[in-house]
């Protein structure tokens, strides 16, 4: 069976690439009016945060990487 | 992403141990963030961070004294019990213990509370996302409820534990920023209680436990008493150690070893909720401009109301792609929520009101397709539960309601059941009956004289939150009386027939071979330090 912590993984990515795309574009054209603490650009750093862990359990858990089976 | 999984299990889901129980194959890790998980609904998240900007610090006791000691004891003393007793459910463990009769009280008002409790999370759910995204409330309650109902229905309780782990880790990443960012808004800890004092005009908004002297004390109108009594200890230990839609995902785990230790798991992972629940309603307090109002006033007024405290503050820091993070997080958390109430009525409808009482003696794959439509019916009953619920001014009073009507007699039932081998049949009955009777008796008291709540909580300043505890402990008391009375004046079972059910007959495996670091008491004593220090450091 395919491990629950891949399936982690993929959400995570795809969270972290639309955070920190969204964020990224809010750097260019900033959202009006800005949320509060918005110069601390908490939405990249938590994309990023979220992206990088996603992509270490994507590949941890890959089913063709893992030769093994995940009952978890 | 939901629903790919419950494609991809449906095939593991054939039998009826595989629909029912996960195939008993999980490890102590997923049962035990699954456990935590089916708790961690979109009504615990909103409720209790409206709770937090309404009664204070004083909500965070419902998440470590009123669900910490619960869990540990449900790991290392109740969780054998269940497991080598080899049932499916609760229900089914009362049958066991008891008789047929205890079973299908049990039974029976354990699905009625389930589809309202599902029906609660529906309409919390839904006034997400009326008030972030100004969706139709109606909308949101068929779409989002009818994405449970298909991916529980193929893939059983495997599907909801596999969602309710991812869930849990997108509530999480979607709801951690806001108290980070509320925390550095109001300029640390010690800001915020600065802030919160000149807000409310009261230093007892961020005190656990030096206000709990007298009702008059604490917003809450609660003593110290209802505290550690009730919550802390018959309507925790009620939940969390009897209401199956919890103790299902222990159920699943795939050895008694993970069985102990999921709860012990579930138990560190709720320490840590506070931070994410209670926190940014308590920073609210510090950092919003509006003051917000009960539900009943706030329709009246147009004013935003404690129920949208939590999407309030994660309009207040996210911007687009972090709210959307955040949005995600809520509709997880409605959709564990969910799943856990919709399997839980799914096993017991199936097993302890079908197969029991309707049609017994039919082959598995007939109760695994009738736990399939079973599923659909628990969800459209739900739906028809969350029109009722909009009538009631406060979500979470409804829920306690409902804890003390029919967990808190069914703790004790339980209890003295693997505890107490004198305990018979029709004293099970009797007292699970009388305490559950009693428990509406008293709400329907209050509700028609409410002047009755001064003596069911033995104080004239008691408000509507210790009156829950205190009907709780009445209750429990009145089921445990009951019990031994009746028990004393009926034939006691052959201890023969009680080996495997009660505590002295039942030969539990020693773990004397396993490394102290593995072993679920040592990790159950490291959080109950941990609980014991951050109770000191709020005190």
């Amino acid at each position: 069976m395919i491990s629950i912590w891949f399936f982690i993984g993929v959400v995570l990515v795809l969270d972290g690439l639309i955070i920190t795309g969204a964020a990224v574009y809010g750097l260019v054209v900033p959202p009006a009016p800005p949320p509060v603490l918005w110069g601390l650009h908490a939405g990249l750093w938590w994309g990023l945060l979220i992206l990088v862990m996603g992509a270490i359990y994507t590949v941890k858990y890959a089913p063709r990487r893992s030769g093994r089976n995940h009952r978890d | 992403m939901v629903l790919a999984i419950g494609f991809y299990l449906k095939r593991r889901a054939e039998s009826g141990e595989g629909f029912f129980l996960a195939g008993r194959q999980m490890t102590a890790w997923v049962a035990g963030l699954s456990f935590l998980a089916a708790n961690l609904g979109s009504l615990e998240l909103m409720g209790w961070a409206a709770a937090a900007y309404q009664y204070g610090i004083l909500a965070a006791h419902w998440y470590w004294i009123g669900a910490i000691p619960a869990m540990l004891f449900l790991g290392l003393v109740m969780m054998p019990f269940y497991y080598i007793s080899r049932t499916h459910s609760v229900p089914g463990y009362l049958k066991l213990r008891y008789g047929e009769g205890t079973r299908a009280l049990s039974a029976v008002s354990f699905a009625f509370m389930t589809v309202l409790m599902s029906g609660v999370n529906m309409y919390s759910m839904a006034l997400v996302l009326k008030v972030v995204l100004g969706w139709d409330i109606h909308f949101s309650i068929w779409i989002s409820s009818l994405t449970v109902a298909v991916y529980v229905g193929l893939g059983g309780l495997l599907s909801a534990i596999f969602n309710e782990v991812l869930q849990f880790v997108l509530i999480w990443l979607g709801a951690a920023l806001v108290p980070v960012l509320g925390l550095i808004e109001a300029g640390g800890w010690s800001g915020a209680v600065a802030k919160i004092a000149q807000a409310t005009g009261s230093h007892s908004y961020t005190h656990l436990w030096s206000t709990l002297g007298s009702f008059g004390d604490n917003p809450m109108g609660i003593n110290w008493f209802g505290i550690v009594f009730g919550i802390g200890f018959v309507v925790s230990f009620g939940y969390w150690t009897t209401d199956f839609l919890v103790v299902q995902r222990v159920l699943a785990a795939k050895d008694l070893r993970a069985a102990k230790m999921a709860p012990v798991i579930g138990a560190a992972f709720k320490m840590l909720v506070p931070f994410i629940v209670i926190l940014p309603g308590l920073l609210a307090l510090a950092v919003l401009p509006e003051h917000l109002v009960g539900e009943t006033r706030a329709l009246a007024t147009g004013q935003s109301s404690y129920n949208e405290v939590l999407p309030l503050m994660l309009a207040r820091y996210c911007g687009p792609g972090l709210l959307g993070l955040g949005i995600t997080a809520l509709i997880a958390g409605f959709m564990s929520g969910m799943a856990g109430n919709v399997s839980a009525f799914a096993t017991v409808w199936s097993y302890d009101i079908y197969r029991a009482l309707i049609r017994p003696g039919a082959e598995d794959r007939h109760y695994v397709a009738v736990g399939r439509w079973s599923t659909i019916l628990g969800v459209l009953i739900s739906i028809g539960t969350a029109y009722l619920v909009m009538q009631f001014a406060s979500i979470m009073d409804y829920v306690q309601a409902l804890f003390s009507f029919f967990v808190a007699p069914l703790f004790g039932t339980v209890l003295l059941g693997m505890l107490w081998r004198r305990a018979t049949g029709p004293g099970g009955f009797w007292g699970l009956l009388a305490g559950t009777a009693s428990s509406i008796g008293m709400w329907a008291w209050v509700k028609l004289q409410p002047s009755a709540l001064a003596i069911i909580a033995l104080s004239p300043r008691a408000q509507p939150m210790a009156e829950d505890m205190y009907r709780g402990i009445w209750s429990w008391v009145i089921c445990v009386g009951v019990t031994v009375a009746v028990s004393l004046a009926t034939r006691p079972r052959a201890e023969a027939e009680l080996a495997g059910l009660v505590y002295g007959l039942t030969p539990i495996p020693a773990e004397t071979d396993v490394p102290l670091h593995r072993r679920p008491i040592f990790w159950a004593a490291v959080v109950a330090a941990v609980f014991v220090v951050l109770n000191l450091l709020f005190w």
